[in-house]
């Protein structure tokens, strides 16, 4: 399993569990588990190339 | 003498209370703490205990699959911890109820991490049983009325 697949399924698991915690009706609950998704994705790959650039 | 104060204080603790007529009876019904109990002890039971079949499933799977991928990329187990880290860890660990339970009676789970992966696996564990917290304590929520 690569490094990227592992974060894909953290962010996977822990959005689906916080959508339907965090929110009350089903629509609100895809809403919000897909927004968390995306931070959860998007802050991953916007921290590896920070880090890729501080290693320079 | 009713004064308006006097009112007020009399009122105070139904409004306290939170009760509306016709439903303390109903949220009395049984042991309320049950769903966060059998939620903690198995994923998603808490949900199922209340009928939310369609949540509870939803928070078994990503529950148990998330332990599952820990277990499996050889995450480690926490069990006698020698500092505040892994106090914190076992705590964590200890979040998934009775798949930690039977992940150590069968021995699953790495003893020392020696690959990157087993390190992921050990956050993974830690945080399926964080999640299965929050998710009893969902189930609890909607068992007293507190979410719908």
């Amino acid at each position: 399993m690569t490094h990227f697949a592992a974060v894909l399924l953290f962010a996977l698991f822990a959005s689906t569990v916080f959508g339907i915690t965090q929110r009350e009706t089903p629509l609100r609950m895809v809403r919000y588990g897909v927004y968390c998704f995306v931070l959860f994705v998007g802050a991953a790959i916007a921290l590896s190339w920070l880090m890729f650039f501080i290693a320079r | 003498m009713a004064t308006e104060e006097n009112k007020i204080v009399a009122a105070r603790p139904a409004a306290k209370s939170g009760a509306q007529p016709g439903t303390q009876s109903g949220s009395q019904q049984g042991f309320v703490y049950l769903p966060l109990i059998a939620g903690w002890l198995v994923p998603g039971a808490g949900h199922f205990l209340l009928r939310k079949w369609g949540r509870g499933a939803l928070l078994a799977a990503s529950i148990v699959g998330m332990f599952t991928m820990g277990i499996v990329m050889q995450g480690k187990l926490h069990s006698n911890p020698h500092d505040i880290l892994d106090i914190l860890s076992l705590a964590g660990d200890l979040g998934n109820g009775l798949l930690y339970v039977f992940s150590r009676v069968l021995s699953l789970g790495a003893d020392q991490v020696q690959v990157t992966t087993a390190d992921y696996g050990t956050r993974f564990i830690v945080v399926a049983g964080l999640l299965n917290v929050i998710a009893a304590v969902d189930a609890h929520n909607l068992r007293t009325g507190r979410k719908s």
